[in-house]
């Protein structure tokens, strides 16, 4: 197949001609919009979940010159959700398996790669260069960097967020509208919303709104339409239901307000709550074992209680022989069916869970109580690799 | 005032899973009360330890922020809807931020 040539952006080919005739034939693009597509340049921020159908959608669409900025590596459980990367690309860089991709989809996307961590340092300098941001990342600190560097610049943030079954989207640019900050001011303290290795995410639904997220980028692009500047798009996808809030831009905004007190990028760490507390206080004093230690209690028939604080459908997917399942939430009316003087070991799918149910128990007076460090998943690695990881 | 409080997919497995919940309120700070003393396990998402409305979650009536309403002191009307709508941030990838 030959490889196509970057034509000079003032004009289409005649292969690009006929590659969006779809694009072409209808008023609202046409020439002029193709065009400005071909001109466009946006960064978008993560190869994942959102990122996946975010890129591949701006690739087909024309988008002369994606950046992408990931540092990951694809994963076997990304891909019930990641449809850039396929089953061969396990391993691989997710940038190295995107750029392939879209190369496939498109020949003529000018793909830029940055796999590097987006910090403080280096996001002025990566955002100046490109016209639109794409919010496809998946933990507080970097939407609230992604978001002032946006603001500092004066460039459109398009955001999508995912959990489990909920969607949000919306476009924040300051210069028009609120910002994030506008809409949260601050974030959740870590642990309190969990992210989806812990909470879970129907795969499909980061397909929808990465989509939203790729529809409202082209529409800044050609100038068509209404964007969601100052409105929260959620949406259910259990019980199908798009709603739409209006967002206001909060004046008191310490980013985009009158009177600004953020004007330059911070640590963002340090705001989430997370600088310091790297180990929350929960992990520091918590006596473990590690599953080689407990595989020896059992196997010297040591008197002992194994206690599986997951959930129930967890305990459906696979679970340690001799262990009995009494779910974390269950764990303070239930301890009462334990031995306060014996012995006990707790566990959970890496240890974080049952870590906090045994600082509970101790608190509650139990003195043989130790964590199992690792968890099942360790227990697999180590132990028993017959037992599934999830 | 009947109104319906519609419950966001991460915080309905505090409330019996059920998508929205019934409550008899005057003002949204009362529509809130009754619903975390009805879900008591709901508490501590909506409220933090000094007992006031986290930031990190906007509470909508109708469509509107109450922030740019009257704040929790907001009247409420018979058949109101409120919305409560946490900051999430799942996306790119699976890699936990803290813990």
């Amino acid at each position: 197949m030959a490889t196509a040539t970057l034509n000079p952006i003032s004009e289409l080919s005649k292969d690009e001609i006929l590659r969006y005739s779809r694009h072409l034939i209808m008023p609202e693009v046409g020439m002029e919009g193709q065009l400005k597509l071909k001109k466009a340049k946006v960064l978008c921020i993560g190869a994942g979940g959102l990122g996946s159908p975010l890129t591949l959608y701006l690739a087909a669409a024309g988008v002369g010159r994606l950046g992408i900025v990931d540092f990951d590596v694809v994963d076997f459980t990304n891909l019930q959700r990641q449809v850039i990367h396929g089953t061969a690309d396990v391993g691989k860089s997710k940038l190295a398996s995107a750029r392939e991709s879209i190369r496939e989809i498109n020949p003529n996307v000018e793909v830029v790669g940055f796999e590097t961590r987006l910090t403080s340092e280096n996001a002025l300098q990566l955002f100046e260069s490109f016209d639109i941001i794409v919010d496809g990342t998946d933990n507080f600190p970097t939407r609230y960097l992604v978001n002032d560097a946006c603001v500092l610049l004066g460039k459109p943030n398009v955001y999508g967020s995912i959990f489990r079954f909920e969607g949000q989207a919306s476009v924040f640019y300051a210069l028009k509208g609120p910002c994030y900050r506008c809409l949260y001011p601050e974030p959740p303290p870590p642990g309190l919303v969990p992210s989806c290795a812990e909470g879970g995410v129907l795969g499909v639904l980061p397909g929808i709104v990465g989509c939203i997220q790729a529809m409202e980028t082209i529409k800044l692009i050609i100038g068509q339409g209404q964007t969601l500047i100052g409105r929260l798009l959620v949406f259910d996808a259990l019980g199908v239901k798009f709603r739409e809030l209006k967002l206001r831009k909060n004046p008191d905004c310490p980013v985009c307000g009158t009177h600004p007190t953020i004007t330059r990028l911070i640590d963002y760490e340090q705001f989430c709550g997370i600088r310091g507390e790297e180990h929350t206080p929960v992990m520091v004093g918590i006596p473990e074992l590690t599953p080689q230690e407990v595989k020896k209690m059992m196997d010297e028939k040591q008197p002992f209680v194994l206690i599986d604080v997951r959930e129930p459908h967890e305990f459906q997917i696979c679970r340690i022989p001799g262990s009995t399942l009494i779910p974390l939430g269950e764990v303070a009316k239930r301890m009462h069916e334990l031995d306060s003087a014996g012995e006990i070991v707790v566990h959970c799918r890496s240890g974080q869970r049952s870590a906090r149910a045994v600082e509970f128990l101790m608190n509650a007076g139990f003195r043989k109580i130790h964590n199992l460090k690792g968890g099942i998943l360790a227990w697999s690695d180590q132990v028993d690799p017959s037992v599934p990881k999830y | 005032m009947a109104v319906k409080i519609m419950i966001p997919t991460p915080l309905r497995q505090y409330v019996g899973k059920k998508d929205q919940v019934e409550v008899e309120a005057k003002t949204v700070a009362e529509a809130l009360s009754r619903l975390a003393s009805e879900y008591s396990e709901l508490r501590r998402h909506l409220y933090n330890p000094e007992g006031k409305l986290r930031s990190f979650v906007n509470i909508y009536l109708g469509d509107e922020d109450i922030r740019f309403l009257q704040k929790e002191q907001t009247p409420l009307n018979e058949n109101d809807v409120l919305s409560i709508v946490p900051s999430i941030a799942g996306g790119t990838a699976h890699r936990r931020v803290a813990l």
